[in-house]
């Protein structure tokens, strides 16, 4: 689009030298009263204009393939490469990330869940000893009770032993199973830059749509959205908006001004 | 005490339901939107509704007027846990007649002051 830019905003100088050229010469004509040679005048005109019209949908399609043909994946394979488009790989990749980070959160409580319970009994145990151990150290225990706890004491360092090694191995998994941020990371990383690349190709499309207007002098009436409350889901950066509470303090706050 | 928890993330119910669990509520149930979870609440076997907002199908938006609108229904407390943080939102679900409203991402210690709070409010 670096021609448009010396130009007000949209034509090609050259169409518009080209329309300049020719109204002054229709002004001539008509003020001469050769009115056959401003008819043709006019068509000329208007023949500058569908040419010119022609260039942006040329421009536009050429654009559009591009688009198109940016968006091609697996280098390596050409008959996808023809049939499969980025796009439609893109939201594979997102299924993808929304797959690994389910997998990843499931493995992690399954984790979680398995090991909770072992923390809790080893927890009871040691509190439970803890206490006789120290009615042993009150010397209030009598030799049967002893005996009991000395047996106790001897399982539960050896469960003790083998809960904690068990527990250990359940943390490291866990910390695998976030080996998914990598991944996903990257695969988001990659949609996002094609977002953006689409971005750029749907403004270059939106420039090129007004010039296609400015030519054929077509106006849209844009209508006003209308608001809905629907929902939207997580809201960025929002500290910076004042329409968006920014945590659970400011939503309390927001529900007492309202009397709750 | 039977609860009833509405999200489309299986992962997300998961959570709300150990959460729960360890507040003490181990009799719970899941549905995955609001026209999942419309017709298991009106079986009338449920003390209890946390909802999340935006899902597909019916949303929980939809689902807490649903249930204010009807008959059997309308004094359910229901507490909703969302991502949906828009002021005009939260204003909308307290005149919807929503009991508690938590944000997410949200802490154990949240939902449980939460919880208690509507409890006590109810007693």
């Amino acid at each position: 689009m670096s021609e448009d830019k010396q130009n007000s905003p949209g034509l090609d100088p050259e169409i518009t030298s080209k329309l300049k050229e020719q109204a002054q010469a229709l002004v001539e004509q008509v003020n001469a009263g050769d009115y056959a040679r401003a008819m043709t005048l006019i068509n000329d005109l208007s023949e500058v204009r569908d040419q010119s019209l022609y260039q942006e949908v040329g421009r536009l399609t050429r654009s559009l393939h591009e688009a198109i043909r940016n968006f091609q994946i697996q280098p390596q394979n050409p008959e996808q490469q023809e049939a499969l488009s980025k796009m439609s790989d893109a939201s594979d990749r997102l299924q993808y990330v929304v797959e690994m980070t389910g997998k990843a959160a499931n493995r992690t409580m399954d984790l979680v869940e398995d090991a909770m319970p072992r923390a809790n009994a080893m927890c009871e145990q040691a509190r439970s000893l803890r206490d006789d151990w120290q009615r042993l150290r009150r010397r209030e225990m009598a030799p049967s009770e002893f005996r009991e706890l000395y047996g106790r004491i001897d399982r539960f360092f050896e469960s003790l032993a083998d809960d904690a090694e068990k527990m250990y191995t359940d943390l490291s998994e866990i910390l695998l199973a976030q080996d998914f941020q990598d991944l996903t990371g990257q695969v988001i990383q990659k949609v996002t830059a094609l977002v953006k690349e689409v971005e750029e190709n749907l403004l270059s499309l939106v420039v090129m749509a007004s010039h296609v207007d400015q030519l054929t002098g077509t106006v849209h009436e844009l209508k006003e959205k209308e608001s809905s409350i629907k929902g939207e889901g997580p809201q960025m950066r929002a500290a910076e908006r004042s329409d968006v509470v920014s945590g659970q303090d400011d939503v309390d706050d927001l529900l007492s001004s309202l009397g709750f | 005490m039977k609860i009833l928890i509405v999200d489309d993330f299986s992962t997300m119910r998961r959570i709300i339901k150990n959460l729960l669990r360890d507040l003490g509520f181990t009799n719970t149930d899941e549905a995955d939107d609001g026209n999942t979870a419309l017709p298991m609440l009106k079986t009338g076997k449920y003390d209890f509704l946390v909802t999340d907002w935006n899902m597909p199908g019916m949303s929980g938006f939809d689902l807490l007027k649903a249930v204010r609108a009807d008959e059997n229904l309308k004094d359910l407390p229901i507490l909703m846990v969302t991502a949906e943080a828009k002021r005009d939102q939260i204003v909308a679900a307290a005149q919807a007649g929503v009991n508690g409203y938590v944000v997410k991402p949200f802490t154990a210690a949240v939902l449980k002051e939460k919880i208690e709070k509507i409890f006590e409010r109810i007693q």
